[in-house]
């Protein structure tokens, strides 16, 4: 955040794409984004796209940063400037000293000029169609060129861009051709044009040697399909859809027969997303391991069936790729507006395990652990991510696997087992979390039970009796309690001389983080506390207990998370200030450390707002 | 409700079948419905067919949504693994245990409001999916669990208990099962036995989705004059179309049954479905004629009941979805997990 905004900076600057959807600017900017990956340089981009499949808006933004700080920041450096439709504003976010790219075939508004920015020109337009033929093509060429001045005014390697192209079309030689001369064309352009490097470029560094490039929802996917998932069912939705394309691509690769052709897996695409967890529900008691991915509005429909799934305890996975809500929201922006719906999913007394990853490597390790989570305690886990994780690449460490992994099933009991027990009941006897062994149909007879979403017994019979009924709802409860020591700890950070607590929650990691080093740069220090599942461990209740002041960041309007604390741990209330960002963009440091400060300069509770 | 003890007197079915279990080893608790109840008569006849296939209970998978109807699974073969989910949410359910273990046979259960109100779209998409599974929705007209009020089969004209017509245009499971490529499409009359057994036998061993609409008056809300769905009205309406005989895979064609103007179909475990046509001209086989025979028919008022369309050579979930022969709940995790040096593998290519 704090940098030097005159002379060379070097691997650390950000830049931001304006351009028109369905030009086929994503492979540019994607392009643009590997080539820095592969030069070995901590690097982020942030898609920026509208609910729209052709010719609205769309930006991409690229920030690198040498020590890691990859957050989204709208500090830009350097835009490039290729929607017309959007030219003023993009124009007005370059910060001064900065550069702006445009496509110089038309004359610029002079209104729009800035002293405190240099205007770089390329005639794109013009110089893509004295070299392609084909409309469709111009267009697409125009962004590729682009990509190739920014190679030159980076300081891009040209060696790592060949190498992609060669990879990238090693079957489709006549695009390559033209991929390539469209990049050499931009890049030319440039060398001649402007003094190259710019202040602002890239070095190659060896910070990527051991990690990948990986969106959260591939991720996701990786996880069940490691897991052992053979139930998927699902609606698609934004931005949750590429969590099960990418499980159908990857079972399609490592779950067919090589001799039969036939799949290991059962991939629904249901109705709707009542159908699709009933489906998960059915499967799951039928004794496969399955799943189903949504955003909010499913969560919405759901939630009739996740009731009857905890209740009657069977183990399902929900993914939920948060997007903005209330109601349709904001499709195709981020939010973290779903926490207290899936912590306390459906009518009655329900209440849920809930895990919180940060980042794509996260999704991975948690989406097997929902699974194993699920069938220890035998009942619904949700997998609450966003928009941000599940569709944006990210670079993270490479993802581990130990071949000596094997599923958690839980108490699940065999032919043997049901052979020599004299009877078996459902619901009793429990075990040290509050699990009773469960059955799966078609294995024994004896395991013979009806499982309800009506009033049940510990035997598991029909019942309407209190006592009964509420025996049950009690060991649910501790059941419930029972995970906190098995969901994912929090990730604490302590340093000596903090006199406040900061907590959040999944994606705010980075910005938090980078805002925790401005903030002691402004002399107030932090320890740090990032919740990764609930319900919430001993090291949530001791970091609350611990600080007098907490201020809990997260990424929606009414403070879900403080909620949640507040009303799951001893913590008074009092003590949870809240920071929030949830106009849908991924949150920033300078957000954190301007809501952090504002807080601490206002008593509590000064304003209505801070009530939430 | 009728909390009359089953009486204990001797029955002719109390020989043990092929498996050596008696009809009273696929019964279930005792009935908690109305005496008189229709549902009651669907579950003996349930109990029967699967008594006569030999099944084994406990691979049998009882489904239900909710509803008086609902209940009856509780009523049947204490022996299987049995679900009473949500009001209208039984296809999809169903849906994902056939897709887990397609070794057990799935039945369902439903009410016309919990399959052709609430539970429409689900019934609707697990016939386009053909699911495996014996679909039973005992049709009554009303919503009997919350007390009579009409429901999406109710007939226009028919009369509520407090004597309201119906206005609106029923939802007939039979016309809309022909209409969504349902590949096996009945209708029986809880009070007729002999007619009911053999359809659900077929129903059980057809591969596919296998739709049957039993009507079954509620004597509680809607058994009196003036209501298409009573005793009286659908004794006096019924017109059998076709008769059914199920011939298991082993047992000899009789004569009887290859006799007189018989549809034979083979079934895929090579029992034989034999449709003995009582209207000359009904060929159960042809999708569009069956359509347009029904619609005749029950213009005038008729109720045409048999096992009216049969397709054995629709494709089912399983197949459709090319899985594996093995069911998915019974794949070892060896054969499901990639492991490591697959996961180091595919990671170089992001990068
Ligand atoms: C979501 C939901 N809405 C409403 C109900 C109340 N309800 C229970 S059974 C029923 C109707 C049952 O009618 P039907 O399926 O025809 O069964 P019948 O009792 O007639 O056999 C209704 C509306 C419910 N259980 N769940
Ligand atoms: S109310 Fe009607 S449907 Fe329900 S049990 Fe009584 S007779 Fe049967
Ligand atoms: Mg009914």
């Amino acid at each position: 955040m704090q940098r030097e905004v005159n002379g060379s900076r070097v691997n650390d600057f950000a830049f931001k794409l304006a351009n028109v959807n369905g030009t086929g600017s994503a492979s540019a900017n994607g392009l643009l984004m590997q080539a820095i990956f592969r030069m070995g340089i901590p690097v982020s981009g942030k898609n920026l796209f509208p609910s729209n499949i052709q010719g609205l808006p769309t930006w991409y933004e690229i920030r690198v940063n040498r020590d890691g700080h990859t957050a989204r920041t709208s500090e830009y450096d350097l835009m490039v400037a290729m929607n017309a439709e959007t030219y003023a504003r993009d124009v007005r976010e370059v910060r001064s000293g900065g550069w702006l790219l445009y496509d110089s075939t038309w004359p610029l508004n002079p209104a729009l000029a800035r002293p405190d920015v240099t205007f770089l020109g390329v005639p794109y337009a013009q110089l893509c169609n004295e070299i392609f033929a084909d409309a469709r093509e111009r267009t697409l060429m125009k962004n590729i060129a682009y990509a190739g001045t920014l190679a030159a005014l980076l300081d891009i390697d040209m060696d790592v861009v060949q190498g992609m192209l060669k990879e990238k079309f090693a079957r489709k030689p006549a695009l390559m051709d033209s991929n390539r001369k469209a990049i050499e064309l931009g890049f030319a352009y440039a060398k001649e044009h402007f003094e190259c490097p710019l202040p602002v470029r890239l070095q190659k560094m060896n910070a990527n040697d051991r990690s990948i490039l990986i969106d959260g929802n591939t991720a996701t996917a990786l996880g069940c399909l490691y897991a052992g998932a053979t139930v998927a069912a699902w609606y698609p939705i934004t931005p949750s859809t590429s969590v099960l394309d990418s499980f159908t691509s990857l079972c399609a690769k490592y779950r067919t027969d090589q001799e039969t052709g036939k799949r290991r897996y059962c991939i629904l695409q249901a109705e709707d997303e009542l159908a699709a967890i009933g489906m998960v529900i059915g499967a799951a008691w039928n004794g496969a391991r399955a799943f189903t991915s949504t955003a909010g509005p499913g969560i919405s429909l759901m939630n009739e069936l996740v009731g009857l799934a905890y209740y009657a305890e069977i183990p399902v996975v929900i993914v939920d790729v948060q997007r903005v809500g209330p109601s349709t929201g904001m499709p195709t922006r981020t939010q973290q507006g779903d926490i207290l719906s899936c912590a306390y999913a459906s009518h009655g007394d329900t209440k849920h395990i809930l895990l919180f990853p940060a980042n794509p490597a996260e999704c991975f390790t948690f989406a097997t652990k929902a699974f194993d989570l699920a069938e220890r305690f035998q009942t619904p886990v949700f997998l609450v991510t966003d928009l941000d994780i599940g569709m944006n690449d990210w670079v993270v460490p490479r993802l581990e696997w130990d071949d000596a992994y094997r599923p958690d099933r839980g108490r699940v009991l065999s032919r043997e087992e049901l052979e020599s027990m004299p009877k078996f009941t459902r619901y009793s006897p429990e075990d040290e979390l509050g699990v009773a062994a469960r059955t799966l149909p078609g294995v024994h007879a004896k395991g013979a039970f009806f499982t309800r979403g009506s009033g049940h017994n510990k035997l598991g019979g029909y019942t309407e009796i209190p006592d009964e009924y509420q025996e049950v709802m009690d060991r649910l409860a501790r059941k419930h309690r029972a995970a906190r020591a098995l969901v994912p700890p929090a990730v604490v950070e302590r340093r000596s001389g903090a006199t406040i607590g900061v907590v959040t929650v999944g994606g705010c990691d980075l910005a938090v983080r980078e805002a925790l080093e401005e903030l002691e740069r402004r002399g107030t220090r932090a320890d740090y506390l990032r919740v990764r599942g609930f319900p919430f461990g001993d090291d949530v209740e001791d970091f609350l207990a611990t600080h007098e002041t907490v201020y809990v960041v997260e990424q929606n309007r009414d403070a879900q998370l403080r909620s949640l604390l507040a009303l799951e741990t001893s913590a008074p209330k009092e003590k949870l200030r809240s920071v929030r960002a949830y106009g849908g963009f991924p949150l920033q440091a300078a957000q954190v450390v301007q809501g952090i400060e504002r807080a601490s300069a206002t008593a509590y509770p000064a304003t209505k707002e801070d009530r939430s | 409700m009728s909390y009359i003890k089953k009486p204990a007197a001797r029955h002719p079915s109390l020989q043990p079948n092929k498996l050596g279990l008696t009809v009273r080893d696929y019964e279930g608790s005792m009935s908690t419905l109305c005496a008189g109840c229709g549902h009651d008569s669907v579950t003996a006849a349930i109990v029967k067919a699967f008594y006569e296939l030999d099944t084994p209970p406990h691979m049998v998978a009882k489904l239900s949504g909710i509803g008086c109807s609902s209940k009856t699974p509780t009523y049947f073969l204490s022996g299987a693994h049995g679900f009473n989910s949500a009001h209208g949410r039984m296809p999809a359910i169903a849906t994902g245990a056939a897709a887990a273990n397609r070794e057990l046979t799935c039945i369902g259960v439903s009410g016309d409001g919990d399959s052709l109100s609430i539970g429409l779209g689900q019934m609707c998409h697990a016939i386009r999916r053909n699911v495996n599974m014996l679909y039973v929705i005992e049709n009554n007209g009303v919503y009997g669990l919350t007390k009579g009020q009409f429901s999406a089969s109710a007939d226009i004209g028919s009369k509520s208990k407090r004597g309201e017509p119906n206005t609106q245009a029923p939802i007939d499971p039979v016309m809309l099962g022909l209409s969504l490529g349902a590949t096996f499409v009945a209708r029986s009359f809880s009070g007729d036995k002999a007619d009911l057994v053999p359809i659900l036998k077929a129903g059980i061993r057809h591969r596919g989705f296998a739709l049957v609409d039993v009507i079954s008056p509620c004597v509680t809300f809607n058994d009196h004059e003036g209501s298409t769905k009573s005793y009286l009205y659908t004794r006096q309406h019924q017109v059998q179309v076709v008769e059914a005989d199920f011939v298991p895979p082993a047992s000899e064609i009789t004569a009887s049954v290859a006799a007189g103007g018989a549809t034979q179909v083979t079934m895929h475990d090579g029992s034989i479905l034999s449709l003995r046509k009582v209207a000359s001209d009904y060929d159960p086989t042809d999708r569009q004629a069956v359509w347009s025979y029904l619609y005749e028919r029950q213009r005038s008022g008729e109720v045409p009941v048999g096992l009216l369309f049969v397709d054995e050579r629709g494709v089912e979930m399983h197949a459709a979805s090319k899985t594996v022969d093995v069911p998915l709940s019974k794949l070892p995790f060896e054969e499901l997990c990639p492991g490591r040096a697959a996961l180091d593998a595919l990671q170089d290519t992001y990068r």
